[in-house]
């Protein structure tokens, strides 16, 4: 994060260096920018104020209304609540597997970590939809789980997972971890990697444990991979929407509704337009904060 | 730094352990793709595989049709974005224009904004001006996002280059956009190559964009298509399992020869973030 910043007191650039041309590199590109991403912005502002079909040449300004639903309607509240319990799925948890697989790794020097590294971070490039076919028929009621809980005499629990009233929200919320942690693991290599040997000899020589060593050196060092990792997958959870349209439309009943979900279902099945912006808008602050608290959080530990 | 046998054997079991279980839904959509088709009637097959099954499914399912209309958008969005990006990551990182600072943070709210927030007022608008069902409300929007995140990219790279080459090639009589592109670029390549990578990734998985803008069957994209063939092809999993093949293996066999791209990619873009 701080790499973005610094290079202060490189001055304003040499005198005679044509500046006013600059802006002609800059225009195409803040165009296309502004009309298709900044634009839209400002509309979806103005139309989560109103009241719309999506149909009729009428709407209704409701002011601030369609904001104070979300936090009114039950559904609503439930769908961001559902947002809450992935961020534990997408986030919590592979950060409590990531970190001690990554210090294991990074301890023994193993060979074969760079294959083991392309394998993990494999999920990251595959497109959602295809996972969630994927994992739809690991989680069939005859599919790859329920054979391998019958396999160890665990009939008893197997299932159809995701038409699950009780365990589809957990069953997406696995997805995500399987999804994530593949990622968060690698950035933390990555960190950990760059942790000077001399610290480790140090605590040695201080008579460090394995488990010492591991909160007095390694966890310290990587705090700016644990924010980035944090900032990432609570935005993808968040944003959780492939997933949830492939896997359960938000079903069984609205046990797996999520706010992105909400804003396509909203605007395009039960043409409440204003509702689904302001369910937008609202994500989007919200995204901004969590990155900016985390960031900040993150920042004042490394400084 | 000295570790014992145990503790070696155990890490071996755990990174193999953990490896399968990453590997474990693709593994079944694989294997699934190459067995017996569990709908129809199955040819002999070959030392027990199906391949046959990718062909039928390349018929059934129209994938053919569909990663045309992917690789077409996906071309598109790059070759535009890439070089928009490096136009307006020059100004912003480079050249300095008056303003930069405030610019730039309008590009970061452009990286940071999901595509839920826009979907909804954009595809009225474009409806309104008859765009929507076209090819370009799918392009468009895209370009515009792969431009924020590659100006913010390129100004990166563009603020670390030397200054003193800059320099020097403008005491040689180089204009800026000669500079540009005989001085700056060519020394941008690994960069350019990442975003390239980067953009071609996101453009082709990219679903709820697609989803909402696109109702002709000739403009679904690949992970549309697949969703949609799942929706009707019920009959079993086999033909499913061979479409999410075709879909994932341009981007999967793009990560075997450039992973380190990728990786580097995501990870530092992320940091920069």
């Amino acid at each position: 994060m701080a790499r973005a910043r610094g290079g202060a007191g490189r001055g304003s650039g040499p005198p005679g260096e044509p500046r006013l041309s600059g802006y002609l590199y800059l225009l195409p590109g803040f165009l296309v920018y502004a009309a298709f991403l900044l634009y839209p912005l400002g509309r979806a502002a103005q139309f989560s104020l109103y009241e719309w079909d999506g149909a009729s040449a009428e709407s209704t300004f409701v002011g601030l209304r369609n904001y104070s639903e979300i936090l009114g309607d039950a559904t609503l509240r439930a769908s961001f609540g559902h947002a809450l319990v992935l961020m534990f799925f997408y986030a919590v948890l592979p950060l409590l597997i990531g970190l001690p697989l990554a210090t294991i790794l990074n301890r023994a020097k193993v060979r074969g970590l760079g294959f083991f590294r392309t394998v993990v971070f494999l999920p990251q490039v595959i497109a959602m939809v295809v996972i969630a076919v994927a994992w739809r028929r690991l989680y069939a009621p005859e599919g790859g789980l329920n054979d391998a809980l019958r396999l160890v005499g665990l009939d008893s629990l197997a299932r159809g997972w995701l038409g699950d009233y009780t365990w589809a929200l957990s069953a997406v919320g696995v997805i995500g971890t399987w999804f994530e942690t593949g990622l968060v693991t690698v950035l933390l290599l990555s960190g950990m990697g760059r942790i000077p040997g001399e610290l480790y000899e140090a605590a040695r020589l201080d008579g460090a444990g394995p488990v010492r060593e591991f909160f007095a050196v390694t966890l310290p060092s990587v705090r700016g991979e644990i924010a980035v990792a944090l900032t990432l997958t609570v935005i993808a959870a968040l944003r959780t929407f492939d997933l949830v349209y492939v896997t359960t439309t938000g079903g069984p009943g609205t046990s797996t509704m999520v706010p992105s979900f909400e804003v396509y279902n909203r605007a395009f099945e039960q043409g409440n337009v204003g509702s689904a912006t302001a369910i937008g808008v609202t994500l989007t602050v919200v995204i901004f904060l969590i990155s900016t608290v985390i960031n900040r959080i993150g920042d004042r530990a490394t400084s | 730094m000295r570790v014992s046998a145990g503790e070696r054997l155990a890490n071996y079991a755990i990174l193999i352990g953990f490896a399968a279980f990453a590997i474990w839904p693709i593994a079944t959509i694989v294997l699934s793709a190459l067995g017996p088709d569990d709908a129809g009637t199955s040819g002999a097959g070959v030392l027990g595989l199906h391949p046959e099954n990718f062909a039928e499914a390349w018929r059934v399912g129209h994938f053919g049709q569909y990663l045309r209309t992917s690789l077409v958008v996906s071309v598109v969005t790059v070759l535009v974005s890439v070089v928009l990006s490096i136009l307006s990551g020059y100004a912003l990182g480079a050249l300095r224009v008056p303003g930069a600072t405030p610019v730039f943070y309008l590009f970061l709210l452009g990286i940071m904004m999901p595509s839920e927030a826009i979907i909804v007022p954009l595809y009225y608008d474009l409806r309104t001006v008859g765009l929507t069902d076209t090819i370009w409300a799918v392009i468009l929007p895209q370009i515009a996002q792969s431009v924020a995140f590659g100006t913010f990219w390129m100004r990166a790279f563009f603020r670390s280059s030397s200054r003193a080459l800059v320099e020097a090639a403008r005491l040689d009589g180089a204009g800026p956009w000669r500079t540009l592109w005989s001085v700056l670029v060519p020394l941008a390549r690994p960069a350019i190559v990442t975003l390239t990578v980067l953009v071609f990734m996101w453009t082709w998985n990219e679903f709820l964009i697609p989803l909402v803008m696109v109702v002709s069957e000739g403009l679904r994209t690949a992970p549309l298509g697949l969703a949609f063939f799942q929706g009707q092809y019920t009959q079993g999993f086999t033909l499913l399992a061979a479409g999410a093949c075709i879909v994932a293996t341009p981007i999967v066999i793009l990560y075997v020869f450039l992973q380190r791209h990728f990786i580097a990619g995501m990870l530092e873009g992320a940091v920069r973030e």
